[in-house]
């Protein structure tokens, strides 16, 4: 059997696996009746429907002809994860290192993976973005957000 | 009379300071991510969601409106001046606006667009205040099964009329509402899918999903591609005033564009980017003047109407969010989530609960409407320049301001962590042509079609056929039927293929 649609197969894949995945999860809930419907009837339902779906378009992707074998092409793997990395980094530094050091330290990391990167105005951006940070979030919405590290003490 | 009354009040509400000036602010933070392409109108609203929370709950929302409106200007700026529709809704008016621009008469494109998104913007507003009331009414009317019924309408609306695969697109919704039941049951109070993580015990924070699937996800698509070099046609714009003759070519488009947008707005799903291509549709059939341009060399008709419709599908689209509590599309969602933020539940009673609020945010409609105008004509100049900031700086921009909006959610990094998951999955939607609009919709309206689902079932003692003998639940059901049906015939199709070509073009 041969591929005819590469993004359609694998979508169809997705739709299948997480459709059963989540029917499968419902069994452990308590499914009820019909005339009682327990936490478990709507997901299992869904699940079903979604797998269903999924093993149609399935189907179509081995069986129609489509232009070319609808590949799905290179992934961008380079800011793929740059940008996730740089996201997940805020998230495990803000609350240690506070938002002064997190912020431009995230705009350096994820302005790489622009094929475009400048030292000069990467730099210029982050501290444009920082002040503005600082004047909308800090000062003008007066949002809770630690802005030093927290070995300085207060972490305000 | 009531209906005066009515806008009297919320008149009212809206001439306040306050109000003023953060109607003001959303349009033109609307204008601007309108003129920025690759930054729409749900990204933003998702990242403004966390700060509203410091907000009073009318100036929040009349802020929010005023960007989704706000940006179906700004999106039209850019389709006539260089060729790149800021918003998928403007995507037609580049066909002749641009074509208008190149022969000089970009004034004149710009003035029509936006003299005939104002007038579409009025009758939108009136269009509003008289029939929320009367659907209010009937909302009142519906029970669980009613609701669960509109709700799969408003569901298969939104995906008959969107792009691509249709067996993908209702895919997309059924994985979204699947992410809505991560929560706990509301009515055993038991957690679900949750996996021992406390945090997602509360359910995901649908702002997480959009920043994710939408802010990340699109960031990395765009990165991906070899970075496009925009040409900015024109630095100044001369000639602000169309002619006469211009004048007398563009208001019969203007009527039809704003007819047609009212109507088509309403529907789930549609909103202001089908009205647009109606719109052209309809100004290619209809004869113009003997001697006039040939469309899609700089015909003003082709401007005015698909911009009047989108303004106008943009404001009635606004209807169902605000009566039923149902939103049919994507940026209507995040509202609906705004509301849920400030306390308020979504639905035939918000307009007797808070009436300020309600009228206050249609009488901001036309307001920020008025200042569109006032603003747009004069600031062309200034949105051109900002054209030039190169993708490298601003996407960085759009990350910051992502990553804080996630952090102060609950003040907690789960919720960033959550996102990176979201970015990854919203990548490969994109790498496998996966319209993620529908999964948010989905996603949003879950619990609450779980819960109507539940209770119809609980009235009717597990019988399915409830939703098809109470008369007014059948009927929404026969509908959504008939819509995949009528798009699934061959020659509708064929059409409808054809138009979602257009765009891509």
């Amino acid at each position: 059997m041969k591929i005819k649609s590469e993004r359609d197969f694998w979508a169809g894949m997705m739709f299948l696996l997480v459709g059963i995945g989540f029917a499968w999860g419902a069994t452990t809930y308590s499914f009820g009746s019909s005339a009682r419907p327990g936490p478990g009837y709507f997901p299992f339902g869904l699940g079903m429907l979604l797998a269903v779906l999924g093993a149609v378009e399935l189907f179509k992707a081995l069986t129609i002809e489509s232009e070319g074998g609808d590949p799905i092409g290179g992934i961008a793997w380079k800011p793929l994860i740059v940008i996730l990395f740089a996201v997940g980094l805020f998230g495990v530094a803000l609350p240690r290192l506070g938002l002064v050091i997190t912020l431009p330290l995230m705009v350096l990391i994820s302005s790489w993976a622009s094929d475009e990167f400048s030292w000069k105005a990467t730099v210029a951006n982050a501290v444009v973005l920082i002040t503005m940070s600082w004047l909308i979030f800090i000062k003008g919405l007066s949002l809770i957000i630690p802005m030093w590290p927290t070995i300085f003490g207060a972490g305000t | 009379m009531e209906l005066i009354n009515n806008l009297a009040l919320g008149f009212g509400v809206a001439f306040t300071l306050t109000n003023l000036l953060y109607a003001f602010g959303g349009a033109l933070l609307g204008t601007l991510i309108g003129v920025l392409p690759g930054l729409g109108p749900v990204a933003t609203i998702a990242m403004l969601l966390p700060s509203i929370y410091a907000l009073d709950a009318t100036p929040a929302l009349i802020m929010l409106a005023g960007i989704y409106y706000g940006a179906q200007y700004g999106g039209s700026t850019t389709a006539i001046l260089i060729n790149v529709p800021g918003e998928s809704s403007s995507v037609v008016t580049a066909i002749d606006g641009y074509a208008m621009a190149r022969k000089g008469r970009a004034g004149a494109a710009l003035a029509a667009a936006g003299l005939g998104s104002f007038f579409a913007g009025c009758v939108g507003t009136i269009v509003i205040a008289a029939f929320a009331p009367p659907l209010t009414e009937l909302a009142f009317k519906f029970g669980p099964a009613e609701y669960f019924s509109l709700m799969v309408l408003g569901l298969i609306g939104a995906v008959v009329l969107a792009s691509g695969s249709l067996i993908k697109a209702i895919a997309m919704i059924l994985l979204g509402l699947l992410l809505g039941q991560i929560n706990t049951d509301v009515i055993s109070g038991v957690p679900r899918y949750s996996f021992d993580i406390p945090e997602l015990t509360d359910g995901i924070g649908f702002v997480t999903i959009a920043m994710g699937v939408f802010g990340f996800g699109e960031i990395i698509a765009n990165l991906g591609r070899p970075a496009e070099h925009r040409e900015v046609f024109t630095k100044d714009v001369k000639g602000l005033w169309p002619t006469m003759q211009d004048f007398k070519d563009a208001w019969p488009a203007v009527l039809r564009g704003t007819a047609l947008g009212s109507i088509l707005g309403v529907l789930p799903g549609g909103g202001a980017l089908l009205a647009s291509f109606a719109a052209y549709t309809l100004e290619k059939k209809s004869r113009g003047r003997a001697d006039q341009v040939p469309f899609g060399q700089g015909n003003i008709r082709g401007v005015a109407g698909p911009e009047s419709a989108n303004n106008a599908g943009a404001q009635t689209s606004f209807i169902p969010m605000l009566t039923l509590g149902i939103p049919p599309n994507a940026v209507m969602a995040l509202m609906v989530g705004a509301m849920t933020i400030k306390g308020i539940q979504p639905g035939p009673q918000v307009m007797t609960s808070n009436p300020e609020l309600f009228w206050g945010l249609i009488a901001s409609m036309w307001v920020g409407n008025a200042m569109l105008v006032i603003l747009n004509l004069p600031l062309i100049g200034i949105w051109i320049k900002l054209l030039t900031v190169p993708y490298r700086l601003l996407y960085p921009a759009i990350l910051s301001f992502c990553c804080i909006g996630l952090y102060t959610l609950n003040n907690n990094n789960f919720d960033v962590y959550m996102a990176v998951l979201f970015g990854v999955i919203g990548y490969l939607f994109y790498k496998l042509h996966c319209e993620p609009a529908p999964l948010l919709l989905g996603f949003i309206l879950g619990p609450m079609m779980e819960e109507n689902l539940r209770r119809a079932l609980l009235l009717s003692r597990g019988d399915w056929t409830t939703f098809a003998t109470r008369p007014l639940s059948a009927g929404l059901l026969a509908g959504a039927v008939l819509m995949i049906v009528v798009v699934t015939l061959p020659t509708i199709r064929k059409k409808r293929e054809e138009a979602f070509q257009d765009e891509e073009a």
